[in-house]
């Protein structure tokens, strides 16, 4: 038998720490002869911590949601009796539903191995693709990434092995392979997932990258947000280095290939190739005018090959698979499956992977579990401020990059998130252009002032200041950004403005014209009131307000002075639900 | 010329040339001649000494052979690199999407009022910072924050401030404990 612990950013957040500290004093004091495995993320954030137990003829049972106390009550039942603790099982032998609708193809060892341990991912298979690959000729390595179908699932959804290939015919003595973990994308945890649950797939991935183009050298430009996948992808260099699967002479070879990590510094222009090659340099992360594309003239002017984390995470597969297997999943145009971040207002968030293809509606239902506290769904943001938002009458669109695309979104790095009824279309508008506008790098003149003039106008319509033309304005501006910016950020920085404007129009003109929120999110825009008759007087909004502007005796109806009301939502959230008195507005 | 920012230039300036630059001897001695290392250069300054003091850049400038210009440039590009030092503990409160969408913006404005500072500020006991971010990828906890790399989330207000109130107490203790 053998405990197993998820011991992803997310799980370490969830408390699951101190589970595994309880699980390790249990054994102590019982004496027990147990193994304790840590391992990454399986996707079910919404139940973390999460504790595995693995009976001796692989009947695993996972328990979510496990505190110091639960972990007591399972080893008294479950350990000593052998009778499972129904109430905090999760998932057993038959997956939850969570769980049925996926396809693991880039996560296949996310969950179920120990980042740490190389035997781990050599025991299901690890490295035999790369030797694999060895005994193949670079073009039939290259010609097998073709039949796969795969696209880089950064973003952009460029043919992996046409960059491959682009990279091989360029002559050169030295190479490099960059594999791109700035997953800067708010909103998107997949490569922080991977690298912290499966690093050595990656590393596998870059290799095999690396023998078909003809690389000696790799280097992981990582978030420095990301210290625990850091760590993790360090101890993988190490051990596959001790192994001899990364160094010289790979599995008897001429082939050497050798990793290390670079660490970014917070741009969120460094996802661009160019601007991340730059920054490699130890530049500012500017881009520049392609071509010449780093496939020709790249990190210090050698061709170079960059691909995003999941991306290279399938590789290993498909050499091992065959490239046929992995085309015959997904769409004609998206093959594969893709890595999804669920988050937002969604009941199940976390990490899922599907076959492409598959419907929005599938996803965020039948996978994702609907919308918290069943309120209205009202659209999904996809790919990142590089998207937009896709409302519900599109929920049918298969998700692949091209129906994606015509939605007006971007499939991107694979980010989903959900919004309810309460969500405001243009405050999450002006939410991305603040965000855009702070990343741009200003090299464009009309990335780096009209996103700034873009926010400007959508910060005053929140604030109620809108005028009649501001829409008009807003897409005369978004189309200039677009056609005069260089690179891929100012490119796609109007498409938050440009969907919602496209699905919700009405939110903006009820802004503009009536000076209303309709989802009551904008502070300048809304007013809470207390009902007279409702309220009862217990004084529990008056107590928690932070500035103190509630005012009125003891069991009689509370008032809500508006001049100094800071809006913070404080006494809607306060008063007990048996009561209601709150209202917003 | 001569106004009374020139003097405060001048008090911070000599207060940041106490900065002790014998301390970068070793990353400098490692990096030295290695093309395209200046952003890992200032990533171990900045570990040593908690932030990026001017005298510090300069001493980088001058060590690695680049223009001080460049060194200004490249450490005020990327958010990771601070000009000013910070609290002993940085609190990293994440404004990604689906913390924003989860209400990040009230817990930001419930601990503004606790610590009486803004965003990108240190409280005057130089105990905290607070410091908006764009993801930590922890989305399905959101809304989150990170305090010197432990993520705590979902938060609520008052979750956010008993955090912070855990803080203030555990240093209490750790005073009388060394007394």
């Amino acid at each position: 038998m053998k405990i197993r612990i998820g011991l992803g950013s997310c799980g370490i957040a969830a408390g699951a720490k101190k589970v595994k500290q309880a699980v390790e004093q249990e054994i102590a004091a019982a004496g027990l002869d147990l193994t304790v495995q840590q391992t990454g993320c399986i996707g079910m954030c919404y139940n973390e911590p999460l504790l595995d137990i693995i009976e001796d003829n692989g009947k695993t049972y996972t328990y979510g949601h496990v505190t110091e106390q639960i972990v007591k009550t399972i080893f008294a039942e479950h350990l000593k009796n052998g009778r499972p603790v129904e109430k905090y099982l999760v998932a057993t032998e038959k997956p939850n539903d969570f769980l049925s609708g996926q396809v693991r193809v880039a996560l296949r060892n996310c969950g179920i191995i120990d980042p740490e341990q190389i035997d781990d991912y050599t025991d299901r298979g690890g490295y035999q693709a790369l030797k694999q690959a060895i005994s193949m000729s670079d073009l039939k390595v290259i010609e097998e990434i073709k039949i796969s179908g795969l696209r880089g699932r950064g973003g952009a959804g460029f043919p992996t092995w046409f960059k491959w290939n682009a990279a091989r015919q360029n002559k050169g003595d030295i190479k490099y392979i960059v594999c791109n973990a700035d997953e800067g994308d708010p909103g998107a945890f997949m490569d922080r997932s991977v690298l912290e649950g499966d690093p050595h797939s990656v590393l596998e991935g870059m290799a095999i990258a690396g023998y078909a183009i003809g690389a000696a050298e790799g280097i992981i430009y990582a978030r420095a947000e990301y210290p625990l996948a850091i760590h993790r992808v360090q101890i993988a260099i190490d051990q596959a280095r001790e192994k001899g699967y990364l160094g010289e002479h790979i599995f008897g070879s001429d082939f050497n290939f050798n990793i290390r990590i670079k660490q970014g510094a917070g741009a969120f222009v460094c996802g661009e190739e160019t601007a991340l090659i730059a920054s490699l340099e130890g530049e500012r992360g500017m881009p520049r005018l392609k071509p010449p594309f780093p496939a020709q003239y790249g990190y210090w002017g050698k061709p170079t090959n960059i691909n995003n984390v999941e991306t290279l995470a399938n590789v290993p597969w498909i050499i091992q698979q065959g490239g046929q297997a992995f085309a015959a999943m997904g769409t004609e145009k998206s093959k594969g499956t893709k890595v999804f971040a669920l988050a937002g207002k969604i009941k199940r968030g976390g990490l899922v992977e599907v076959p492409m293809g598959l419907s929005l509606k599938e996803v965020i239902y039948e996978i994702g579990g609907g919308i918290k506290q069943d309120k209205k769904f009202k659209a999904v943001q996809m790919g990142g401020p590089s998207g937009g938002c896709i409302p519900e009458q599109l929920l049918n669109t298969p998700v692949d990059y091209d129906s994606i695309m015509n939605t007006g979104a971007i499939m991107g790095s694979g980010g989903m998130v959900v919004m309810d009824e309460t969500t405001c279309m243009v405050d999450v508008a002006r939410f991305f252009l603040d965000f855009t506008q702070k990343e741009s790098c200003g090299k464009c003149v009309q990335c780096r002032l009209g996103t700034k003039r873009m926010l400007e106008i959508l910060e005053r319509i929140c604030q109620g200041q809108g005028q009649p033309g501001d829409i008009e304005l807003l897409e005369e501006i978004a189309l200039k950004v677009k056609e005069g910016s260089l690179c891929g950020l100012g490119q796609s920085a109007p498409n938050p403005v440009l969907t919602t404007l496209k699905y919700f129009k009405a939110e903006y003109e009820a802004h503009i014209n009536q000076k209303k929120c309709p989802a009551a999110q904008c502070k300048a825009l809304i007013t809470y009131r207390i009902d007279p008759d409702k309220c009862k007087g217990c004084g529990l909004c008056a107590k928690k307000c932070p500035v103190g502007c509630i005012g009125g005796d003891k069991k009689q109806p509370h008032v809500i002075h508006q001049d100094q009301c800071i809006k913070c939502g404080n006494c809607l959230e306060t008063c007990p639900p048996k009561f209601k008195a709150v209202t917003v507005e | 010329m001569g106004c009374c920012s020139e003097e405060k230039i001048k008090v911070e300036k000599e207060k940041q040339e106490k900065a002790d630059l014998s301390l970068l001897g070793e990353v400098l001695a490692e990096y030295k001649g290695q093309a395209g290392s200046l952003v890992t250069v200032l990533q171990k300054a900045q570990d040593l000494y908690g932030y990026l003091p001017t005298a510090v850049l300069r001493h980088i400038a001058k060590e690695l052979e680049v223009k001080a210009a460049k060194v200004y440039g490249v450490a005020t590009f990327y958010t990771q690199f601070r000009l000013k030092p910070v609290g002993k503990y940085v609190i990293l409160l994440c404004q990604g999407t689906a913390c924003h969408v989860n209400g990040s913006e009230r817990i930001e404005t419930a601990i503004c009022q606790e610590l009486k500072i803004k965003p990108g500020e240190t409280t005057p006991d130089g105990l905290i910072t607070l410091t908006n971010v764009a993801c930590l990828g922890c989305c399905s906890l959101a809304p989150v924050m990170m305090i010197n790399g432990q993520a705590y989330g979902p938060l609520t207000p008052d979750r956010a401030l008993d955090i912070i109130k855990d803080l203030y107490k555990q240093e209490k203790e750790l005073k009388e404990g060394g007394e």
